[in-house]
């Protein structure tokens, strides 16, 4: 547990002085759980396919492609395949894949290996059942030939190939003694593959595979990687965005006892060591000069109050995002025009890991193993190559856990500093990341603006829509500019979720990019531009709805006359959270959306302290439909995460930028929901197993902006339109 | 060279007088299950025992250990057998899983005080504890099974 080279070699051998038949690369790249360890000492493997190896002993390792980071893809991407192996599936270790994207990568995200916008079950489900229909395949076909009968009399039970005729079965485990991997993969066609109604393993609340490792401290984060003989480093980076160092006094630093080496880099300054408190004490007595870089001066709050008056300039006109119909010419005709305008601030990812890495450079220079948790191996791969003067095959990436990624992890911003300290140490270096630096360095979901105009016909039917968006384009932050420009600009992350389902003749939305060329620090971020689009979009929808005095939820039914999915989930909802009911000092909000294809509801429950401003949360209700539920337990766990995560980011979660430099530090003026703020989450899951699976890690979290808005309108009667909801925010509102 | 006794086991460590806890049992002593989230007291990820009370190791200084018996993660249960331990995994709490060995070190001070905490009692004692994740409502009902457990 202490080395990760060692162990990783000790694995190697033992599973190659075991192993029968071909010899498959288990490169030293693979990141091995200590589950699979122990079992890959002990037997023998032979390699089914690619995707996976039997033991003499039955157990089953079945690679794992995407990253997991809590949202459970490590069990539920194996469970897809387990199931059409016919495996049983208390015989399934799971393993990390080797860095590979051209047998491991996701068929829903270009091919690639990113784990991102909830894409893994819905992008690698078909390929991972043919995957496991495959090796099924392979295994009984050895069969066939051992007892010399055709293939088409053969069936499978859990772990077993039967052939009923002689009544014969052999395990998995004794089939994989002799099986080889064929050269080419035998074509499998849909006929081959399981009828939904036969499954047994998906559909299943399993039992995630790392929830001992995560109950007993023993999951392996980037932050435990142990390499013999490795140096500590404490980065000192910018606080401004694009500044760099101008002088640095270090003397002081350099006599802390420890310390083998103070580092000027272009924009920071790397302090190596051999123990942690020896280069934070050092880092902190660093005297450092920096030049100004392209945010200096950059005042979040001036450039806000720009933003809201853009928002209403019609004249200022953005790019247009999405058009259907007329909606100019309807909004002209309409009985009556609404008029609406919300702003959200920038948020910080939060994920409980700080930012860290280990990387150790090759003696050459042109090559490093780099220990990291990363959502985005081939972008680090790229991005490390990049610093290297290198290549990406060269960079050996060892996936570990993540304590958290929620879009973070995409982003190797980090890494430049551990290969660049390493290199210049000819030592292994890991670079942790201190809160304060992480939120320093924080990459943000993007501040914004929006300005709505509903028209409604003589009925109070919606005719036109129009939703402009004042913000930064994410991409102009982080690349690739190919993309943008590609996209003409028109930024899919930023502007996430303003499109919707809601049966609306005339629609026109606009983006209006401000600060281009000159954007903060922006990222993905937990469902990224949804968490702002949603909640603007669900509240105008209850201002519109509460002025008809119409009842919200039958005013988003009639919206949704063609969703039989949509509708369902907003009745079940309904009826969970006994929509209804009169309540005695607590208050309801309702909310909507149909994020990449997963219809979600929820209604969420408050009372509010009138003389301090502060929003007690009671119940939340809410109910997915995210097509083929893999693991309800599962999907249920990524609700209820949506929902808090979704809570914290609505109520608490706000960054602002004073003179370039972010002004929050910690988890005292940077605060997130905690155990005493949460409401009751109830969820319902309902599943459609004869559809394809749609996305789950992020469509509960667009939900609670427009809940708490609702919410508080009725406990307020005032419309309150600045995200999050903080009690200053509160208290002005009730004042106003 | 301070002198102190880690999950039952007496050890030497030589380091400043002043090293936060949490680096002396993560990088000098290799117990990795303590992990380091804020560095501040403020989100309970380091959380370990210190003569059977709940401490934020990041926040205890060396000196302050000097003969005294902590306990990590590691030495609740090495199988993961402590009845929290079963729980957790019963209630599949942990996501990211990073916040969940401090919490269980957390809970598990509760648990040795007053083994049949009201669902009250148990937010007081755990609200120190952040988990991005939103776990709370499973760290609750897994507090409450391991509970019930003799």
């Amino acid at each position: 547990m202490n080395s990760f080279i060692n162990d990783t070699d000790v694995s190697r051998r033992g599973f190659l002085a075991g192993s029968t038949g071909l010899v498959f690369s288990i490169t030293v790249g693979g990141w091995l759980t200590a589950k699979s360890e122990t079992v890959l000492a002990q037997s023998g493997r032979s390699n089914i396919t690619a995707w996976v190896k039997i033991g003499n002993d039955g157990s089953i390792l079945i690679y794992a492609p995407a990253a997991e980071m809590g949202q459970g893809v490590n069990t539920a991407l194996p469970q897809i395949l387990a199931e059409e192996l016919d495996a049983d599936w208390s015989k399934v270790v799971v393993e990390q894949s080797p860095h590979d994207a051209k047998t491991y990568g996701n068929p829903g995200f270009g091919g690639g290996l990113t784990t991102v916008a909830s894409r893994s079950v819905s992008g690698y489900h078909d390929k991972i059942r043919l995957a496991g229909a495959q090796a099924r395949r392979v295994l009984m076909d050895a069969a066939a030939v051992k007892w010399g009968v055709p293939i088409a009399e053969l069936t499978t039970q859990p772990s077993m190939v039967v052939h009923a005729k002689s009544n014969r079965k052999m395990s998995y485990g004794e089939i994989a003694s002799f099986a080889k991997m064929p050269d080419a993969l035998l074509e499998i066609t849909p006929a081959d593959l399981k009828k939904p109604a036969n499954y047994r393993i998906v559909g299943k609340s399993v039992t995630r595979v790392d929830m001992k490792e995560k109950s007993t401290g023993q999951y392996q984060y980037g932050m435990d990687v142990q390499v013999p003989g490795m140096l500590y480093a404490a980065v000192a980076r910018t606080p401004v965005e694009g500044a760099t160092v101008e002088s640095v006094k270090d003397e002081a630093a350099k006599k802390v006892p420890g310390i083998v080496g103070v580092i000027t880099l272009k924009d920071a300054v790397g302090v190596i060591g051999s123990s942690v408190e020896a280069t934070k004490k050092a880092k902190a007595l660093l005297e450092i000069k920096w030049t100004a870089g392209k945010l200096t001066g950059y005042d979040s709050g001036k450039t806000m109050a720009d933003y809201v008056k853009r928002a209403t300039d019609l004249n200022d006109k953005g790019l247009v995002y999405n058009q259907v119909g007329d909606a100019p010419a309807a909004m002209k005709g309409a009985a009556k025009v609404y008029k609406a305008d919300f702003t959200s601030d920038y948020a910080y990812h939060a994920q409980m890991e700080p930012m860290n890495v280990t990387a150790k450079v090759d003696d050459d220079g042109m090559g490093a193993d780099v220990w990291v948790g990363t959502q985005a191996p081939d972008l680090l791969a790229g991005v490390a190559a990049g610093v290297l003067g290198t290549k990406p095959p060269q960079i050996r990436i060892h996936q570990t856990g993540m304590g958290g990624g929620f879009g973070r992890r995409i982003y190797p911003d980090h890494v430049a500093y551990a290969l660049l300290l390493s290199k210049a140490s000819k030592k292994p270096v890991k670079v942790i990341w201190s809160r304060e630096d992480d939120v320093a360095a924080g990459k943000l979901r993007p501040m914004t603006a929006h300005h709505l105009e509903a028209g409604v016909d003589k009925d109070g039917k919606i005719v036109a829509w129009h939703h402009r968006l004042v913000g930064e384009a994410v991409i102009g932050y982080t690349g690739p500019p190919q993309r943008l420009a590609a996209a003409k600009g028109l930024d899919d992350l930023t502007m996430e979720g303003s499109k919707f389902d809601y049966e609306i003749p005339n629609q026109f939305v606009e983006f209006v990019r401000a600060r281009e060329g000159n954007e903060a620090a922006l990222a993905a971020w937990r469902a990224i531009g949804s968490g702002y689009n949603k909640f603007v979009i669900e509240a105008f929808l209850d201002e519109i709805a509460a002025d008809q005095k119409k009842d919200p939820i039958a005013f988003h039914m009639a919206l949704l006359e063609k969703d039989a999915r949509a509708r369902k989930v907003i009745e079940t909802v309904a009826k969970m959270s006994n929509w209804s009911k009169k309540r005695e000092g607590t208050y309801i909000g309702f909310a909507f959306n149909h994020v990449w294809s997963t219809p979600a509801a929820a209604v969420l429950e408050i009372s509010l302290n009138k003389s301090n401003g502060e929003v007690k949360l009671h119940n939340m209700w809410s109910a997915v439909n995210p097509g083929l539920v893999i693991s309800p337990d599962g999907t249920k766990a990524q609700m209820e995460s949506n929902l808090i995560f979704g809570l914290s980011q609505a109520l608490k979660e706000r960054i602002t930028y004073t003179g370039g430099a972010i002004d929050q530090s910690n988890f005292h003026d940077y605060e997130l929901i905690r155990m005493a703020d949460v409401p009751e989450v109830f969820v319902e899951v309902i599943s459609s197993p004869n559809e394809k699976p749609t996305a789950m890690g992020e469509v509960g979290l667009p939900l609670v902006g427009g809940c708490v808005a609702n919410a508080l309108y009725k406990a307020t009667g005032k419309r309150m339109r600045a995200m999050p909801f903080t009690p200053d925010r509160v208290m002005a509102a009730l004042k106003a | 060279m301070v002198a102190f006794m880690i999950n039952g086991k007496s050890t030497n460590v030589d380091a400043p007088n002043d090293t936060p806890l949490l680096w002396v049992i993560r990088e000098h002593l290799k117990l990795t299950g303590t992990k380091f989230g804020c560095g501040a007291g403020l989100c309970g990820a380091c959380t370990v025992h210190l003569e059977g009370q709940a401490v934020r190791s990041c926040q205890t200084e060396l000196s302050q250990v000097a003969g005294k018996a902590v306990n990590t993660i590691e030495s609740l249960s090495a199988k993961g057998e402590h009845k929290l331990q079963k729980a957790w995994v019963a209630e599949q709490v942990p996501q990211c899983g990073y916040c969940q060995s401090g919490q269980i070190m957390q809970a598990a001070t509760l648990l040795a005080a007053n083994p049949k905490p009201t669902r009250a009692q148990i937010v007081e004692h755990m609200n120190g504890n952040i988990c991005r994740c939103g776990t709370y409502g499973r760290i609750v009902k897994a507090i409450q099974r391991a509970s019930k457990e003799a």
